[in-house]
């Protein structure tokens, strides 16, 4: 989204400077929506710019010095992070590759298993269960956290990897998505074929069908782990060992240290900012996965 | 094909209404108490806390008196605030709250009231004579019971610029009224300074202010509950800050922001009122004003008192899950009133200890670095930490907190009647508790 705003903004100064040559027209429609994304993409940048400026800061620096003025002490913050109680940081951080990671993978697997089935059989209840998940949808995780903390410690899971991991594979808005897009993307035509060739329905479904999910899927794969690895509340009620703590919740124990010392300010504005590097860099490898799109032309209608 | 699929789907809305029925049942059976004492062999305790370089500590308890008795005690580091009560009770639901939790003080009773807490009298054994009386009384809620063992404490204080104080001709404020007079003066002579800000956001200021006055917020007759928020002492208060506010004596901007911070290091707000810890929040709030502060005692309402409030302060509680209390309320008692853990308390953890033995001991003995300026930082402390006065804390402290926040905040900001929102700070908590369920007499 804001990438797409940033390259707006050098066709946004050639057609004001090239306003002459062209019909009036056109740059009067294209100026609304080229300032209304520019002023998007400011809204979403600026507090992006802000951490990458103050994670460059040294403590002293941080409040007293201009706010956009880059500081000295971006090494000596990452040493200091790196220092402290022994890269308990660098731990968060695997924990949280971890359960995004791994979290992420099960749940598009759950997504597409029952997303295609949902689309492509029919049977009693299924426009019911459809609806169970879009109410499910609506539902707010947040909601679903002590129930599913009660629920996990009768199971004696609380404080584990699993507690983590578990309530997050169903995802309700995954499953919505993979069943609409299988509905889209996978033709009962081609089903039908593989059936008439005598494929299994496993064979169908792994061969033929998930191919097409493909970038369905890559978008629930996206959408969970950015879930996952921004979700503060579930860990915060599970867990209580910080050596199992996800990145939010270590980040927010470095802040709230108690009255008696000194809020650790730099250390974790410099771990929020490498803390969102993963993210970025997710994004940029996954991204070409989407235009593959285009594939999903199999049958002539 | 569809008919093992209409099977396989029975089946799972039979899982499905078998793991709500589950969750249900196991909602009712949640609270059952375990008081069994099983003293023999090796005991193994969990620990929540707050206070950094508490693991580091805790291996004295380990290596020394825990190794002679068998109890090994493990940290588990949490962050500390209102969302740990929040956290420790959702534990406690399932049964599953940790041997021992730092708990603050104001939130002693709303544990207590969630019988979360286990009484510790018998075990704590003479921890009582370390403490002044108002600090221990906050521990006991004012019953036979210990529910806790006090760890640090914030007896509140005043802190100026001693520099821009002596620049501008002020005197410090003995009382508050001469506190009103210097920041009139400071005005008139610099219009672009403050004395001082009313900040909303954090409730414990305001809390430790109306304690000075003498208000007493939440008291107990029989088997009622009185809310006394808006009591004499606590409207003085608020009619004071708030005149200030509106006659624009004083700022009306939020403490602990950027633009807070920026105030206080170039010399635009040139005092706080704040407690003992402040040195570590001016340290990072202020970098550059390092050596430029000294510390008072707060000002009074009249010229014969010497009474402060508190603000901030924890204690060590131990729950009511624990299968191992009493040794848990000996390790609560060692780590608040052993000499050499208090001594590591103090390097490790930067806490100001309840107990009274520790304040002029081992760290105490100098000042804190960012006051070198001031040799006897830790004398006045401790003799000014002698003079707090009782607190009075109720089970639903967060929500007149809450209520707090945003009443002052918006009263602040608008620079509107302060005692309104202190009346709707009591509606709202007298609400709630009825609400819970506690009798309340009007």
């Amino acid at each position: 989204m804001s990438s797409l705003a940033v390259q707006k903004v050098p066709s946004a100064a050639g057609a004001t400077g090239a306003a002459q040559n062209r019909p009036p027209l056109r740059s009067r429609i294209a100026l609304v929506p080229t300032i209304t994304l520019l002023l998007g993409a400011v809204y979403c940048l600026l507090p992006v710019a802000w951490v990458v400026i103050a994670s460059t800061k040294s403590g002293r620096e941080l409040f007293s010095t201009f706010t956009f003025l880059p500081g000295t002490g971006f090494a000596d913050n990452i040493s200091d992070l790196n220092a402290y109680r022994d890269g308990v940081y660098w731990k968060w951080m695997s924990n949280s590759a971890f359960y995004a990671g791994l979290g992420a993978l099960l749940s598009t697997c759950v997504s597409a298993f029952s997303g295609y089935a949902l689309a492509t059989y029919r049977f009693r209840g299924r426009e019911t269960i459809f609806n169970v998940l879009l109410a499910g949808v609506l539902m707010p995780p947040i909601i679903l956290a002590v129930p599913q903390y009660l629920l996990l410690a009768k199971a004696d899971l609380t404080d584990s990897y699993w507690s983590v991991l578990l309530p997050q594979v169903l995802s309700p808005y995954g499953v919505y998505l993979s069943r609409i897009y299988a509905a889209a993307a996978v033709p009962g035509d081609v089903v039908e074929a593989g059936r008439m060739d005598g494929a299994s329905e496993w064979r169908i479904f792994t061969r033929i069908a998930l191919p097409m999910m493909v970038p369905g899927l890559v978008t629930v794969f996206l959408f969970q782990f950015v879930a996952v690895w921004n979700n503060f509340l579930l860990p915060y009620i599970m867990l209580s060992d910080d050596e199992k703590f996800p990145i939010t919740l270590g980040l927010h124990t470095l802040l709230e240290q108690g009255a008696n010392t000194p809020a650790l300010y730099t250390l974790v504005i410099t771990g929020a900012f490498l803390a969102v590097i993963p993210l970025v860099a997710l994004f940029l490898v996954i991204q070409r996965f989407w235009s593959l799109d285009l594939l999903s032309g199999a049958v002539k209608s | 094909m569809p008919n093992a699929k209409r099977r396989r789907l029975s089946r799972v809305t039979a899982t499905v209404v078998a793991v709500t029925l589950g969750g249900t049942a196991l909602a009712a059976c949640g609270s059952s108490d375990e008081d069994s004492e099983a003293q023999s062999g090796p005991v193994s305790l969990t620990y929540w806390t707050w206070t950094p370089g508490m693991d580091k500590v805790v291996d004295l308890w380990n290596k020394g008196p825990g190794k002679k008795d068998q109890i090994t005690v493990t940290v588990k580091k949490q962050a500390s605030g209102d969302t740990l009560v929040t956290k420790i009770l959702t534990a406690h639901k399932a049964g599953k709250a940790p041997d021992l939790v730092q708990a603050e003080y104001q939130a002693l009773p709303t544990l207590v009231s969630n019988d979360a807490l286990a009484d510790i009298a018998k075990n704590v054994g003479d921890a009582k004579s370390k403490f002044a009386d108002g600090v221990w009384q906050q521990t006991t809620l004012g019953t036979d019971a210990v529910y806790a063992v006090p760890q640090d404490i914030g007896p509140m204080m005043f802190y100026y610029r001693e520099d821009l104080f002596k620049k501008y001709g002020l005197t410090v404020p003995a009382t508050w009224e001469q506190f009103a007079q210097t920041a009139r003066a400071l005005k008139k002579k610099a219009p672009d300074l403050d004395l001082t800000t009313f900040s909303a956001n954090d409730s414990g200021l305001f809390a430790g202010l109306a304690q000075q006055a003498g208000a007493k917020w939440w008291t107990t007759s029989g088997d009622k509950w009185q809310v006394g928020i808006n009591d004499a002492a606590t409207k003085k208060v608020a009619e004071f800050w708030g005149g200030l506010v509106k006659e624009g004596a004083i700022d009306n901007q939020p403490m602990y922001t950027p633009a807070w911070n920026k105030a206080l290091n170039t010399g635009k707000q040139i005092a706080w009122v704040s407690a003992v810890w402040a040195p570590g929040t001016l340290t990072t709030a202020a970098p550059d004003t390092e050596g430029k502060w000294a510390m008072a005692p707060l000002p009074q309402w009249s010229q014969s008192d010497n009474v402060t409030g508190s603000w901030g302060g924890s204690s060590t509680a131990v729950t009511t899950d624990s299968k191992h209390k009493e040794a848990a309320a000996k390790f609560a008692a060692w780590l608040n009133t052993d000499g050499d853990a208090l001594n590591a308390l103090a390097k490790e953890g930067g806490i100001y200890p309840a107990s009274s033995s520790a304040q002029l001991s081992g760290a105490f003995t100098a000042p804190p670095a960012f006051f070198s300026n001031q040799p006897d930082f830790y004398n006045e402390a401790a003799d000014i930490a002698k003079t707090t006065a009782p607190s009075a804390w109720g089970p639903n402290v967060n929500v007149a907190y809450t209520t707090f926040k945003d009443a002052f905040g918006a009263a602040a900001k608008n620079k509107s009647d302060f005692t309104v929102a202190l009346d709707e700070m009591q509606a709202d908590t007298v609400a709630d508790m009825k609400k819970q369920g506690f009798e309340v007499s009007e």
